[in-house]
């Protein structure tokens, strides 16, 4: 597969790779795709008392792509609010990272993955504190 | 000009010198080899001086070229105990595939309509079968056990009183994984049914003896063997002329009429002198790649845990090894070690995004055929390189492993349960645990 400099830019030193601790009332954690197809995607975001995305941290498997798309994802949302995080599409990331039509589904994967991890943030925080976008 | 290209083969490395140390390498000789510099030497003077016709045999420069063929025939069919009026030269081991399967389905339509193959065939055999059963042609895919063997009791019942062909692979190139092409053969033989292999992975690594092997029809290529692409052969036994395939391509009558065209002298002489080659070189060869991928594997098992190997273990090419790496997928390693050239059962590295049907047949699961690389040694890979590429797969899988929330959860957060179930996923390797 010949990759975009971004892809491999973003593969060679992917950004904000980690884990955050998912029991933590201010983290949100999604996890979209499935082994068996190829491509899973955990991401992590960190919430501060502003309601920005203090830190987003991510561990992937799968191919370039995959990599590159969550590694991009985290630096987009770092310092955005819930509501703009959530604007975020994955054409935005195909674009930017020239991924080819076959790989696209790489970039909905990262989107998904967001989402979820809102999702689970603002479950948490309805439950705990009423706290959301 | 001659001397220009020698330059150029000797800058590659192939006479023993080792390739510039900004080159990959190389360990993908089952998808295609390099040319063998002794092969394009063969080939070079069939360009520009003897360029004649094989057909134009009136004039000095169509005997020439028709004495060529000839003696490349008698090369290829030396290495697999044929006749030289029994070889076909062909594009390929696509298209010797094609006609072995479509042609001789056409030829033996009144005598019957099934065709019996199997399930981890190459394409050019299992899409060629499913060509004909658009043509109301039955084929049977014999299914292959967890190592990639056929049952060859399940072969024989089978075999119906409609069946016409039996098409089985010597080798697999994807898994190495050695058929026992003489017993189906012999079954073949005595059930009067046409045997059809493709040997296109196992000639020149392993001995083809089409007579000992009782085979009727065999497809080789030359561009697996260190000879040109585009060039292949396939061998028709002469004694059966009722059976013999019915041709796909049409117009001149060359080849004895199974494959018209001008034939492409150059590359048929490069696939005769490769084939020569490895007639000389074969045991010797086989034994050093063999003891190559040994060593590639020690080294890998010694320092990555989680690892399972695909394919037989004993009963296979020695030059090729399957290893699925547990956690990882194929695509991610692969780019994480551009010094190391390789293929993955991944569907990352498939234009149908599907994982191996091969791996998919010995009932691997689909995240484990995700992690599988294949790694094929070849003549011109050194024992250095062997050693540079094993410290790349290390480092890649562990990076992908760091990336990897499926490795996070499993291995970190697990370890003891995935550390047993990994002592019975390897066969036949003492496997370390170094670090976790």
């Amino acid at each position: 597969m010949q990759y975009s400099d971004e892809v491999m830019n973003h593969f060679t030193n992917p950004r904000n790779v980690g884990s955050l601790d998912e029991k933590a009332a201010d983290v949100g954690t999604g996890t979209f795709g499935s082994p068996a197809c190829g491509d899973v995607l955990k991401l992590q975001i960190r919430v501060d008392g502003q309601g920005l995305i203090a830190e987003a941290r991510f561990k992937t498997f799968g191919c370039g792509s995959a990599i590159a798309s969550s590694s991009l994802l985290t630096e987009k949302i770092t310092g955005k609010t819930l509501a703009q995080a959530l604007e975020l599409s994955n054409k935005e990331i195909a674009r930017e990272l020239q991924l080819p039509p076959i790989k696209v589904h790489c970039s909905v994967m990262a989107e998904e993955a967001l989402k979820s991890a809102i999702e689970d943030y603002q479950a948490k925080n309805a439950r705990h504190s009423g706290g959301g976008l | 000009m001659t001397r220009k290209f020698k330059t150029n083969n000797e800058a590659n490395g192939v006479s023993g010198s080792g390739r510039g140390s900004s080159r990959a390498v190389y360990l993908d000789n089952a998808a295609t080899t390099a040319v063998d510099p002794a092969v394009l030497e063969a080939m070079l003077p069939y360009f520009c001086d003897q360029f004649g016709n094989a057909a134009s045999i009136h004039h000095d420069f169509g005997c020439q070229a028709q004495q060529a063929v000839q003696n490349a025939r008698g090369q290829v069919a030396g290495l697999i105990n044929a006749n030289a009026g029994e070889i076909v030269f062909t594009s390929g081991a696509t298209e010797s595939n094609n006609i072995a399967i479509k042609g001789s389905a056409e030829k033996l339509r009144d005598k019957g309509n099934h065709i019996i193959t199997c399930a981890i065939e190459h394409k050019a055999v299992l899409d060629s079968c499913k060509y004909l059963e658009t043509r109301d042609f039955e084929v049977t895919y014999l299914p292959v056990d967890s190592l990639g063997m056929l049952d060859l009791a399940q072969l024989e019942e089978a075999i119906t009183e409609k069946t016409l062909l039996i098409s089985i692979m010597a080798a697999n190139n994807e898994i190495g994984t050695i058929n026992p092409i003489a017993e189906i053969g012999a079954l073949a033989d005595r059930c009067k049914v046409l045997f059809h292999c493709d040997a296109t992975q196992a000639v020149g690594k392993i001995p083809i003896d089409v007579q000992e092997c009782g085979i009727d029809l065999l497809s080789l290529s030359a561009h697996k063997i260190y000879g040109p692409k585009g060039v292949g052969a396939l061998f028709i036994r002469r004694n059966r002329k009722e059976n013999r395939p019915a041709p796909l391509i049409h117009g001149g009558g060359h080849e004895k009429g199974y494959r018209s065209g001008t034939l492409n002298v150059p590359a048929i002489v490069g696939l005769g002198r490769a084939c020569e080659l490895c007639g000389e070189n074969m045991m010797r060869e086989s034994e050093r790649l063999g003891k190559f991928s040994q060593k590639l594997l020690r080294l890998i098992s010694e320092n990555v845990d989680h690892i399972r190997i695909n394919g037989h273990q004993e009963n296979r090419l020695g030059n090729l090894l399957n290893i699925t790496f547990e956690f990882v997928e194929g695509e991610g390693v692969m780019l994480a070690m551009p010094d190391v050239a390789v293929s993955s059962g991944s569907a990352c590295t498939s234009e149908t995004l599907e994982p191996s049907y091969v791996l998919r047949a010995l009932g691997v699961p689909d995240e484990l055929a995700h992690g599988s690389l294949r790694f094929s040694l070849g003549r011109f890979n050194t024992e250095q390189e062997i050693d540079l590429a094993a410290q790349s797969v290390i480092r890649a899988v562990k990076k992908m492993r760091d990336l990897s929330p499926l490795y996070e959860a499993a291995v970190i957060h697990d370890n003891d349960e995935f550390r047993n179930s990994n002592e019975e996923s390897i066969t036949n390797e003492e496997i370390r645990n170094p670090k976790l």
